[in-house]
């Protein structure tokens, strides 16, 4: 790669609002991870443009910006669908079957783990201890908790959430 | 000192040492695979471990300091256990198929489980995600399928060479290394250095050029000294046979440490194309024709014989060759002056640094980088300017980024926002070629805020009061205008130069390719003598050179007005010397033509014969154009190469010589440092060594010139005839080169010239110097300024790179940088093929729109011949050392519609 004369970084709409962000961290120690907080926040996710701007403004390597991202999982290097089914793979679930769900939510949904479906509704992600082991087995929906949960309830939760959104867009 | 006990053994040992410190120097072995000497520790592999008496768990020694009455035991049962397992658990977390790996042999994992007596691995990880290879890199491939996640590559690449491109990724049993964010390793910022490949302990990381081509065991090593750029880089040749299958940088040696840059480690297999010149040629009716030597030495002596009796020596002139060793240059300039009486002795010095000589020999009486790389590590202040040194000079960028690292500011003065400027506290985007201006605007800041060092510029320095006058006139406001950079930065860079010292200035071609170069270089000279940075460590005047050998090739006389070590040819004493030391009477006592004169004096009939060494004139003097015109008015024109050129074409004859590996000699990098360069391998067909080739010609003019070899020249003649090199002979420069001055058998070298203000011409000269424009400067009709340069993958006009396998694939055509604002302009996209026209030539090129170039100007290189940016280039040259202006010319740039 011509390193000298690479072309210059695509811009969007939402540059000046991360050039704000950065600003207003620049001078304080540790700021990579407030930041990418931040332009998270705006973005819903970390897009790769968001990743190499936050690294040419805070000249940090765009790999330790990488690095940082995907050691943490609460950052998205996708975007996120509206719901975020979040599935416990700790210990105790594991062992009272979160398994057989994931598999039956990866088949109804048609997505791995860490996807999106295409129409933007449904993110699969698994999770450690929820610290909710008396549920065992567990998931969440945004945040919302289903526990003692068996492979036949998956079908019912995703109908769930259809429903909200119909509801919503009515 | 304390005592500790190793395996019942007791030892004395260094406080603050660690154990496995200690182990090392006794001779003690313990095992290590994410530890890297001297730099960081990532101690994430633990295989180091070793028990202490009364501690709770094994301990990793790489990471631990020993203490008084400490007692280890480094191969307990529980110690080997641990090690066993941690192997294990690495065997079994990956796929390590020894039979296929190119590592077999070096692997520091199959060592230790060998060691261990693991066979295979006890378990095998279903579960996992299978790791990938990254097919993506020209010169590397990663097999992540053998990494062990030391993470010394990271290291490698962030603290060592400082690419910042690597990165540990994701995390759990996710982890991997990753490129950028997570792309490709082709596709990433890499520059290919290798220094991740030197450092992997596996098989993880190999260099894509090896592959297959030997097993370690079937090796062998030789050091050499790198062909390419004047850092002078240590390497290692791994050989098989006569091939060279590798290359590894020699660490711990100076001045690089084990480093390099993509050129030296992968840039070595041109001495084995096909298209060597095996066989004398001597051109009939227009075509050439094969000849023995006789035939063709023959003709040589006797077309140049009758030129010079009919018009006199002065109607011959040669040039020398910067890539080639300091031993053919001296036969060079020895034949010339000797057996020709001429003084018309060149080198391509004349288009770069002919300045810097002339310039710093006026202001500190040597003309040579005072200081050393190695200090850039360590000194307080970085000023570079004019330098795009991570492409022109890669390895002596990574210890500038180490400094700057380490707490040094980095100031960096450019048109062009070079990569470099990424990491600089202050970067000054100047407009090209008001460099004087600029200098002098710090130095009257330094002055009228009372900052400057007065002990030093009263003590150590004379014309000190002209200086300041002539400075008083550019304050900041006058030099903003000059030179585009506002007043508050003036002052802002002045007021950092004076509170961080001492201070390394650094300069390269942007400084001297100008009609006022020579200039230039007193003014970056004026600059640290104003600050006291002279004559310290970690300080100094610090010009980088271009060629691996142009330091050299001035040393050895190569000039026009010097013999070696610099001792003027119109000095009667040293006229006297030589005439004793060569038994011969009547050396020319005046000063010869420069390379400019001696092509154009083609055309007026000055000059009737032109020898050229290994330079490819054609396409890397400026306007091609007049070149061409010039040599095609030659009388008569004799080339030695390795390769047909754009320049051989015009010769009456083409001598093949060996090349680089091809012949023992010396080379001397730009801290002075003379180091050996071996052979591995004999020269193709019928090609010879070039100072064999002289040596042939001046028989043919009566003269028995006894060395015969790179040693007897250095040892018999070099050394003994120049106090400069007097003390350094063949024997003494086996490991490390040392560095001139060094002026008896007991000397090591000068590291740091002008010590404690005491310069080699007594005091330091303060030049009272005022700004001039670039000749020829942006009008309506040619409304840009071109300036010109190197990239990091090719090397001027790719004789030896485009012959290297992967380099053209690099950097495969010639561009034009533009800027931005002028490409959205004019419509330009990036990537589209535009005009670049001068008043000299026009070419076709491809536009490379970039944010680090400025509104006006535009970036051309000289790799390429089609479009090589030396077509447009014009002829004005610098004052004193009729340097070209490669730097500033005018041209228009067109959308091809
Ligand atoms: S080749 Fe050099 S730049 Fe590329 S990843 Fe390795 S160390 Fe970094
Ligand atoms: S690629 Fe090599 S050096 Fe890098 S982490 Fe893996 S094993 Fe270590
Ligand atoms: S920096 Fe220069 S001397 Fe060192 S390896 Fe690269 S080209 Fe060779
Ligand atoms: S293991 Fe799932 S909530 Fe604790
Ligand atoms: S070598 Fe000591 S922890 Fe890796």
């Amino acid at each position: 790669m011509n390193r000298n004369a690479s072309g210059c970084m695509k811009k969007d709409g939402k540059d000046h609002l991360v050039e704000e962000i950065i600003a207003r961290h620049k001078n304080s120690n540790g700021a990579l991870i407030p930041v990418l907080h931040e332009v998270q926040d705006l973005y819903g996710y970390l897009p790769a443009e968001a990743q190499a701007k936050v690294a040419k403004e805070m000249n940090v390597p765009i790999s330790e910006v990488f690095g940082v991202i995907s050691f943490y999982s609460h950052f998205a290097l996708k975007p996120k669908g509206k719901f975020k089914i979040s599935i416990c793979m700790g210990t105790a679930c594991y062992v009272k079957g979160a398994g057989p769900i994931l598999d039956k939510l990866k088949e109804n949904l048609a997505i791995g783990i860490g996807e999106t479906t295409a129409d933007g509704q449904f993110t699969l992600e698994e999770c450690r201890c929820l610290g909710a082991c008396g549920l065992a087995p567990v998931l969440t929906v945004n945040g919302k908790v289903y526990g003692r949960l068996t492979k036949d309830d998956v079908t019912g939760i995703i109908d769930d959430c259809k429903r909200d959104e119909e509801e919503i867009v009515q | 000192m304390i005592t500790v006990t190793i395996n019942n053994k007791v030892l004395k040992a260094k406080e603050e040492q660690t154990i496995l410190q200690i182990a090392t120097d006794n001779g003690i072995y313990i095992p290590t695979l994410c530890h890297m000497d001297g730099i960081h520790d990532t101690y994430s592999c633990r295989i180091c471990v070793v028990e202490v008496e009364g501690a709770r768990t094994l301990i990793p020694s790489c990471a631990s300091k020993a203490t008084d009455g400490m007692v280890i035991n480094t191969a307990s049962d529980s110690v080997l256990s641990a090690r066993r397992n941690i192997i294990n658990l690495l065997l079994s977390n990956g796929e390590h198929n020894c039979l296929a790996c190119e590592k077999s042999g070096e692997c520091s994992l199959q060592k230790i489980a060998y060691e261990l007596g693991i066979e295979t691995p006890a378990f095998i990880m279903e579960s996992m995600d299978k790791a990938t290879v990254d097919d993506s890199s020209v010169m590397i491939v990663r097999d992540n399928r053998r990494c062990i996640l030391c993470r010394r590559c990271v290291t490698a690449c962030n603290d060592i060479a400082c690419n910042d491109v690597l990165s540990v990724g994701f995390r759990g049993s996710e982890t991997t290394i990753i490129c950028d964010n997570n792309i490709a390793m082709g596709e990433s910022t890499c520059v290919q250095c290798g220094q991740c490949v030197q450092a992997c302990p596996v098989g993880a990381l190999t260099n894509r050029k090896s592959i297959g081509k030997a097993r370690s065991w079937e090796t062998t090593h030789v050091r050499t000294t790198c062909a390419y750029c004047g850092v002078g880089c240590q390497l290692d040749l791994h050989m098989k046979g006569d091939e060279i299958v590798k290359v590894t940088g020699v660490e711990d040696a100076l001045p690089n440490k084990g480093r390099l840059c993509v050129k030296g480690r992968y840039g070595y297999d041109f001495i084995y194309s096909g298209e060597r010149l095996t066989s004398p040629l001597i051109k009939e009716n227009g075509i050439f024709r094969k000849a023995s030597w006789d035939e063709a030495l023959d003709l040589v002596a006797s077309k140049f014989k009758a030129i010079i009796e009919k018009d006199g020596p002065d109607a011959v002139g040669g040039i020398s060759c910067a890539r080639s060793i300091n031993e053919d240059s001296y036969q060079m300039q020895k034949l010339f002056r000797a057996a020709f009486k001429s003084a018309n002795i060149d080198h391509c010095a004349r288009v770069c640094h002919a300045p810097t000589v002339a310039g710093l020999i006026t202001s500190f009486g040597t003309g040579g980088m005072t200081n050393s790389i190695g200090e850039m590590a360590n000194t307080n202040m970085l000023f570079v300017i004019g330098s795009n040194m991570t492409e022109a000079h890669p390895v002596a960028a990574t210890f500038v980024k180490n400094g700057k690292r380490n707490g040094a500011k980095l100031i960096v003065v450019d048109p062009r926002r070079h990569r470099l400027a990424d990491y600089a506290d202050e970067f000054a985007q100047i407009k090209v070629g008001s460099d004087v201006a600029f200098l002098n605007g710090l130095m009257n800041v330094l002055i009228t805020e009372d900052l400057y060092d007065k002990e030093f510029v009263e003590n150590c320095c004379d014309n000190w009061d002209a200086l300041k006058e002539k400075v008083l006139e550019y304050p900041p406001k006058r030099v903003s205008e000059i030179s585009g950079v506002s007043e508050e930065q003036i002052i802002k860079i002045a007021r950092m130069l004076a509170e961080n010292k001492p201070g390394m200035a650094m300069y390269t071609l942007g400084i001297t390719e100008h009609t006022c170069g020579t200039n230039n270089v007193m003014s970056v000279a004026n600059l640290q003598m104003v600050l006291g940075n002279i004559g310290k460590e970690n300080a100094g005047v610090n010009p980088l050179r271009g060629q691996n050998n142009v330091q050299g090739a001035c040393d050895m006389g190569a000039l026009p007005n010097v013999y070696h070590g610099y001792q003027q040819v119109t000095d009667p004493a040293a006229k006297a010397k030589f005439e004793k030391a060569w038994g011969v009477e009547g050396l020319p006592d005046k000063n010869g033509l420069m390379i400019p004169d001696m092509i154009s004096g083609l055309k007026t009939k000055e000059v009737k014969g032109l020898y050229i060494f290994g330079e490819n004139i054609v396409g890397t003097e400026p306007d091609i154009s007049h070149v061409i015109e010039c040599l095609e008015a030659a009388e008569f024109i004799v080339c030695n190469d390795i390769f047909e050129t754009e320049t051989t074409q015009y010769a009456d004859v083409v001598l093949p010589a060996a090349a680089w590996s091809e012949d023992e000699g010396t080379f001397t990098n730009c801290e002075r440092r003379v180091s050996l360069v071996r052979k591995v391998k004999d020269a193709p067909g019928l090609a010879m060594p070039n100072w064999w080739i002289f040596k042939q010609i001046a028989k043919r003019f009566g003269q028995n010139w006894e060395a015969n070899s790179g040693q007897e020249i250095w040892d018999n003649e070099i050394a003994p005839l120049a106090p400069f090199f007097e003390g350094i002979t063949f024997k003494k420069i086996q490991g490390d080169g040392i560095q001139w001055p060094c002026n008896c058998i007991e000397s090591p070298g000068t590291q740091i010239l002008h010590l404690d203000g005491n310069f080699t011409r007594g005091k330091g000269h303060l030049m009272a110097l005022d700004w001039t424009p670039p000749a020829e400067v942006p009008d309506t009709e040619y409304p840009f300024t071109l300036s010109t340069g190197r990239r990091l993958y090719h090397y001027h006009t790719r004789t030896q790179t485009g012959r290297a396998q992967g380099l053209n694939e690099l950097l495969p055509e010639e561009y034009a940088d533009i800027s931005v604002e002028d490409a959205e302009r004019l419509g330009i996209e990036h990537n589209e093929m535009i005009i670049v026209k001068s008043r000299r030539g026009t070419v076709t090129v491809k536009a490379q729109v970039s944010d680090r170039i400025p509104e006006g100007l535009v970036w051309m290189a000289m790799h390429y011949f089609e479009n090589n940016c030396n077509w447009l280039t014009g002829r004005a040259t610098d004052t004193i050392t009729k340097t070209p202006e490669y730097k500033a010319c005018a041209v228009a740039i067109e959308k091809i519609s």
